[in-house]
């Protein structure tokens, strides 16, 4: 069992590094979904933009300032979508808002693509994270061990926001009902802006993990891990973010557990990649058959 | 049936000829490789497709975002099937696997194929996922076809798909021809005569009891359910005949194109396709049609400038290079979308009257007399 476990150490690293990868970005979807019950079909290409972001500043500031530059830009990037692309739609249907976030995505993505000129862009190599490290006879990179840590610490932070603060307090308030929670006085605008910042602030610390990992950064590259982070959100039970959390863990051990497939089920073939893509998407169908509202959601009754 | 009635029956058929033949008079007139096809072909498989969302989206409210796999299927099956078996058994496009498929068939079973494979899959799928509310049904369609997207590169159905390599040589646009005879066929008249027939069962459809059953349920479930309709069995019929024409679609897509791979069928199509339905308004057959015809002219042709350097005499190689076509085109959907949002025909149809008090009232000089 042990040594099982030692030779096919490289994929549980990975699996665990890139489940939290996958959480941070989750957090963005499930705050927003339990706020305005809206699938932000962008937020995948906001963490591609914060990459992207990262590409071209890194080129010419130290990282010293290029970091907290992405990370300002991206947030900045969250509240501007908010307040161009969904709040003239506060009061339509939700297939509108759902409607005009997959425009932004599709903007998004064709921005980059203009402006990339379609190529792949080297993602830079931040001194600290991509060094390499030697774990019980695996080599891997400090940003695999670095990301869960950080992963709990940025959890919990944002618990306790949630938990203890008067903005928290809102969101909690809106969350559980907008109209009444509007009436009680609360500035639901203020609210919404606020959740759309940290989830966007959240994807760009995911990106400046995910990419170091990944090495380049295409127009498209946000799609993927945003829909993977999506099913995390649903299989957890949207609006719930330690259920977000542990569904991002289990979904990105799991993939990576099947990318190793070859050597960890001792059946060889080249299909073990394109199937980890299918399997994510295939668990979302069994999920949500069979618990709908994931593992911490809760129910919902519709009224006439 | 009323003058009214019948008036608006010859007018209705007098335009589709006069679509038809002058689609036929083009054909022998203009240089085969004009822009004018490309865009009238593609346009009319654009039509099918976001007229079969539409059937979803718009008449049964059901926010499906599965087009995409179902094209994908459409187009394989049709490719597989007309291949002639000489050139599956010849290494020209199965090169790394052996083809298992013995048989070979023509352009019509091709196509009914294509659709009947579409739906199949839509029946199974259908029969959970349609359980499922609004936007979980969106996300689990649209899972859905990345799976299939997947499974059709995987190399164990290599003998099959072959694998994650394109299929060609297959019965396309320029190898069609007339029943019994060995003279071509006009591929572009082909084209329209199959999205033609295909809308008009839709309509056909939609204005049926069916149809109207569909509207109820779009409209408000629970009350459709209180009045007897049997919610999940309106609902999955809607959804395998929606897949069956997007997977007819598909196989014209891929008839069009003369080559088929899994790689293309990506969910950006899916967000084109929905973006052309809600261009067109949500809920009218005749505005996804004009819809789809204005989307591919303004992107294959019209605004082709925009790419090249060169737009409306304007010369900016560093402005206009590669890709900014498709930001404008991205900006302009957006704009549509924020505050055109019924589109360019909101929930009505196309009709004379409609054209008549619309030309009325671009010319108010002749009101007020």
């Amino acid at each position: 069992m042990a040594d099982f476990f030692h030779q096919n150490l490289s994929y549980f690293l990975s699996g665990i590094s890139v489940g939290g990868q996958y959480a941070l970005i989750a957090i963005g979807y499930t705050m927003v979904y339990g706020i305005l019950r809206l699938i932000n079909f962008a937020h995948g290409d906001v963490f591609m933009c914060a990459g992207l972001m990262m590409v071209y500043f890194s080129s010419s500031l130290p990282f010293a300032i290029s970091i907290p530059a992405v990370l300002l830009l991206t947030l900045l990037l969250g509240f501007v979508i908010e307040r161009v692309a969904y709040k003239p739609l506060r009061s339509a249907p939700r297939m509108s808002v759902m409607i005009s976030a997959i425009g932004v995505s599709y903007l998004l993505q064709n921005a980059a693509l203009y402006f990339t000129g379609g190529l792949a862009k080297v993602y830079p190599e931040i001194p600290f994270l991509s060094r390499s490290v030697q774990i019980w006879g695996a080599t891997t990179r400090v940003v695999t061990l670095v990301t869960p840590v950080l992963t709990v610490v940025l959890v919990v932070l944002l618990t306790l926001l949630i938990k203890h603060t008067k903005i928290g307090m809102a969101m909690r308030a809106v969350s559980r009902d907008f109209e009444t929670s509007q009436l009680m006085g609360i500035k639901i605008n203020r609210v919404i802006s606020m959740t759309f910042m940290l989830g966007s602030i959240l994807a760009a610390v995911a990106s400046l993990l995910y990419f170091t990992n990944y090495a380049s950064v295409t127009p498209t590259s946000g799609a993927m891990p945003g829909l993977k982070a999506f099913v995390a959100a649903v299989f957890g039970g949207i609006g719930s973010i330690p259920g977000a959390v542990i569904g991002a863990f289990i979904i990105g051990i799991c993939e990576n557990i099947i990318k190793g497939g070859a050597s960890i089920f001792g059946i060889p073939g080249s299909g073990w990649t394109t199937f980890s893509d299918a399997f994510t998407f295939a668990f979302l169908i069994i999920v949500l058959i069979v618990r709908p509202t994931g593992l911490f959601g809760e129910k919902s009754v519709d009224k006439v | 049936m009323d003058r009214e009635k019948r008036n608006h029956y010859i007018r209705l058929f007098s335009a589709i000829a006069a679509v038809y033949i002058i689609i036929t008079i083009l054909e022998f007139t203009l240089r085969p490789t004009s822009i004018v096809f490309t865009v009238l072909r593609k346009g009319a498989i654009y039509s099918l497709v976001a007229v079969s969302m539409n059937l979803l989206n718009g008449f049964t409210g059901l926010f499906s975002l599965g087009q995409a796999g179902f094209m994908l299927l459409g187009a394989y099956t049709y490719a597989i099937f007309t291949m002639p078996v000489s050139v599956k058994q010849s290494e020209r496009v199965y090169r790394y696997y052996e083809c298992i498929v013995p048989f070979d068939t023509g352009v019509f079973i091709g196509l009914i194929a294509a659709g009947l494979v579409a739906a199949f899959f839509a029946f199974l799928i259908g029969l959970p996922v349609l359980r499922l509310k609004s936007d979980y049904l969106a996300i689990a369609t649209l899972g859905f076809a990345e799976i299939i997207r997947a499974i059709f590169q995987w190399d164990v159905l290599g003998p099959l798909t072959n694998g994650a390599n394109l299929l060609r040589e297959f019965k396309d646009l320029s190898r069609i021809t007339i029943p019994f005879t060995d003279i071509p066929f006009p591929p572009t008249l082909f084209v329209f005569i199959v999205v033609g027939i295909c809308v008009l069962l839709i309509v056909l459809l939609i204005n049926s009891s069916y149809g109207r059953a569909f509207k109820a349920i779009r409209d408000d479930e629970t009350a459709a359910e209180a009045m007897g309709i049997n919610l999940f069995r309106h609902k999955e019929l809607s959804f395998v005949i929606s897949s069956f024409f997007a997977g007819v679609s598909g196989a014209l897509l891929a008839m069009f194109q003369y080559t088929v791979q899994a790689q293309q069928f990506r969910t950006v199509l899916t967000y084109e396709i929905l973006l052309i339905v809600v261009i067109g308004g949500i809920g009218s057959i005749s505005g996804s049609c004009i819809a789809s015809f204005l989307y591919i002219a303004l992107s294959e042709w019209w605004l082709r400038g925009l790419d090249m350097g060169t737009f409306l005499g304007i010369e900016a190689p560093d402005l206009f290079r590669s890709g900014f076509r498709r930001l404008v085109f991205s900006v302009i959907i957006m704009v549509i979308v924020l505050f055109f949002s019924r589109g360019i025909m909101g929930d009505k149809e196309l009709s004379y009257e409609r054209f008549k008090s619309g030309v009325r009232r671009l010319m108010p000089g002749r009101r007020s007399r």
